[in-house]
């Protein structure tokens, strides 16, 4: 038995995701060989390389996976597919755009955003928002999954001795070009990989007031920002801000949530925070139901008291 | 050129399922049941195509039960031009969903297949992309922006980033995301009009289609629980919670 991780990496180095994968293939058990698709990406399969755990990594170097376009990343996959019994994938952008081409193209059912592995075959997945977890089992030969990164600990990025082999590379499909990328640029930790995220909701009331109010805070605290889906929608911040069941799936130490009001689809992309701060004027409020201390006030005096006294 | 809009019958997104006592699902009995809201998108956009005279026909296309005929016919009040029951009680999952759905493309030959992103009961986000891979076709997921300019689409994505775009070749694959447009309200009228418009129905037999699932669900658990906390009288409370209690600061 023997795993396949496709990595998301940007070519010089992994994305911290890509970790995550290689422990639940880990805990599946067998070895765990990591697919590094990408164009001049030597150092991403070096790191891959490092990576706890991995026994071997395949180096499919070609200006076809220069933009990491999932028809090509699929192919790719498929082409080096025999060997293995899983196929793992971050449940990110990427891993959810390559992932189900690479198990229709299989003829395999794949098993999305899994948080725990129960056998081989057997793995515990949310459904509804994360308001229930479904444990599938699998009957296909081959398992193609998508992991859910905060559920598993990263991989130490030292202590691998894989060896890494270059494979031929598939040609560019030809079906998509890369057009254009605006990718947000910030000092600030990942979302994703964050320790403490400073959270605003529609109760902000507009983007310079997110900014004027939170951006103290988060900077106080080291913290990375989101935002409930109301306030993207508003405008108030990108759509990469976004928390819950149709935007990023977060696990901080602490989320300090602003003016959100705790709906379920962004409770689904929180609620497994370590310690969840809300501060809401309105008493009845449903985030308070999930929140470790909850603060009943304005949010316009609180959080500069906040970030005064911190 | 026809648009093919898959859309899902699932349980409202105001609804908080609970899991049933012997965990062998959830209780959706007696719920309210919705289109899957980032359905609704896709039928939006493909009705706007029309309306911008980039498409000449929408066709929505539903797979499951008898009852996503209201699903149906809803898409048509939206504004599709007629649609496609591929009926059947057996539990589809995104594979077998996509193999039915290349079986329709096959027969009507559209030239932008137009998806939601997820489904918000399964939250699987498969079925467009396998689609894709089943027909050789290119795919742009997650959209919030799409131009259709001759026989390429240039679709603008969300990705963990920020955004991208992509220009693929038609035909082609689009999933939606959520600040794609804001779907209309079915007027009264556009609801009657619906009711006559014309739905096919067939079997995935009579499409040749094996939909047996390949994944078993061996029991469906309530999450943990988390338990609400404290209110903290103010700012001072909070920080010293914070420092002293929960350690995190
Ligand atoms: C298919 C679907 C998917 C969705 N996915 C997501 C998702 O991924 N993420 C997400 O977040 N949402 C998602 N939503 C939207 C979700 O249902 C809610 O609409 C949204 O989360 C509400 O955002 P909010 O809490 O900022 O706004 P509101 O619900 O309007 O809450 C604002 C809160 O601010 C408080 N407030 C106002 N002024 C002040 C003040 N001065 N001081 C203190 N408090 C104040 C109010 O009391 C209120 O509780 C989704 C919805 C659908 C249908
Ligand atoms: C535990 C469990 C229980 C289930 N129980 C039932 C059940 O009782 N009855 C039942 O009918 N199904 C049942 N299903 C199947 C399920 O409802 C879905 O049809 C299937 O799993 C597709 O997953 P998804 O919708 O999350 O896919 P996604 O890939 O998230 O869906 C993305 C998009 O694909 C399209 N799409 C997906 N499904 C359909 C469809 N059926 N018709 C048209 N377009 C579609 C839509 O455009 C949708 O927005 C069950 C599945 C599971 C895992």
């Amino acid at each position: 038995m023997a795993n396949l991780v496709i990595a998301e990496h940007d070519h010089g180095s992994l994305k911290a995701a890509t970790l995550n994968v290689i422990s639940a293939a880990t805990a599946i058990g067998g070895d765990v060989h990591v697919l590094v698709a990408g164009h001049n990406a030597g150092a991403a399969a070096a790191a891959a390389a490092q990576v706890a755990g991995v026994s071997k990594v395949l180096l499919a170097d070609n200006a076809a996976h220069a933009n990491l376009l999932p028809e090509s990343a699929a192919a790719q996959v498929v082409a080096v597919a025999a060997a293995y019994s899983h196929i793992l994938a971050p449940a990110t952008a990427y891993g959810k755009g390559v992932a189900p081409r690479v198990a229709a193209l299989l003829d395999k059912a794949q098993i999305s955003d899994i948080i725990k592995v129960i056998d081989a075959d057997t793995f515990v997945r949310p459904i509804y928002a994360g308001n229930a977890y479904a444990t599938v089992k699998s009957s296909d030969s081959v398992k193609v999954v998508t992991v859910r990164g905060t559920a598993f600990v990263a991989a130490a990025t030292t202590g691998g001795s894989g060896a890494v082999e270059s494979v031929a590379a598939v040609a560019d499909s030809g079906l998509s070009i890369f057009v254009s990328a605006e990718i947000t640029k910030s000092e600030r930790p990942e979302l994703t990989a964050a320790k403490i995220i400073v959270s605003g909701g529609r109760g902000l009331g507009s983007g310079e007031k997110y900014r004027e109010v939170l951006t103290p805070l988060a900077d106080k605290l080291n913290a990375a920002m989101g935002a409930s889906r109301a306030a993207v929608d508003a405008g108030f911040v990108p759509n990469d801000y976004q928390v819950g069941q149709t935007g990023k799936i977060v696990a901080p130490d602490l989320y300090i949530a602003v003016g959100i009001s705790g709906a379920i689809q962004h409770l689904a992309g929180m609620k497994d925070s370590k310690v969840i701060v809300a501060i809401n004027k309105d008493p009845d409020a449903p985030i308070f139901g999930v929140a470790d201390y909850g603060l009943v006030g304005d949010l316009f005096e609180a959080v500069p008291q906040l970030v005064a006294a911190l | 050129m026809k648009i093919l809009v898959p859309v899902k019958r699932v349980v409202d997104y105001n609804v908080k399922v609970r899991v049933k006592a012997d965990n062998t699902g959830v209780d959706i009995a007696n719920v309210k049941m919705s289109m899957n809201p980032f359905c609704e998108i896709a039928v939006e956009e493909a009705v706007r195509l029309r309306e911008k005279s980039v498409a000449t026909e929408v066709i929505a296309v539903s797979a499951g039960v008898v009852q996503c005929q209201e699903t149906l016919r809803n898409a048509m009040a939206i504004g599709a031009d007629r649609a496609i029951l591929i009926e059947t009680d057996v539990e589809l999952q995104p594979l077998a969903v996509a193999k039915l759905l290349k079986a329709i493309v096959d027969k009507e030959q559209p030239k932008l297949v137009i998806l939601g992103k997820q489904a918000i009961d399964d939250d699987a986000n498969q079925t467009g992309q396998m689609l894709a891979a089943l027909l050789g076709w290119g795919q742009a997921t997650f959209a919030s922006k799409v131009e259709v300019a001759g026989d390429v689409a240039t679709v603008t994505r969300e990705v963990d980033g920020g955004a991208e775009t992509v220009a693929i070749k038609l035909p082609a694959i689009i999933t939606t995301d959520l600040r794609l447009n804001e779907p209309r309200y079915a007027t009264l009228p556009n609801i009657m009009k619906a009711k006559k418009k014309q739905l096919d129905i067939f079997k995935p037999a009579d499409l040749g289609v094996d939909v047996t699932p390949r994944l078993t669900t061996l029991r469906v658990d309530e999450p943990p629980k988390r338990q609400g906390g404290v209110k903290v009288a103010d700012v001072a409370a909070l920080i010293d919670k914070l420092k002293n209690e929960a350690k995190v600061i």
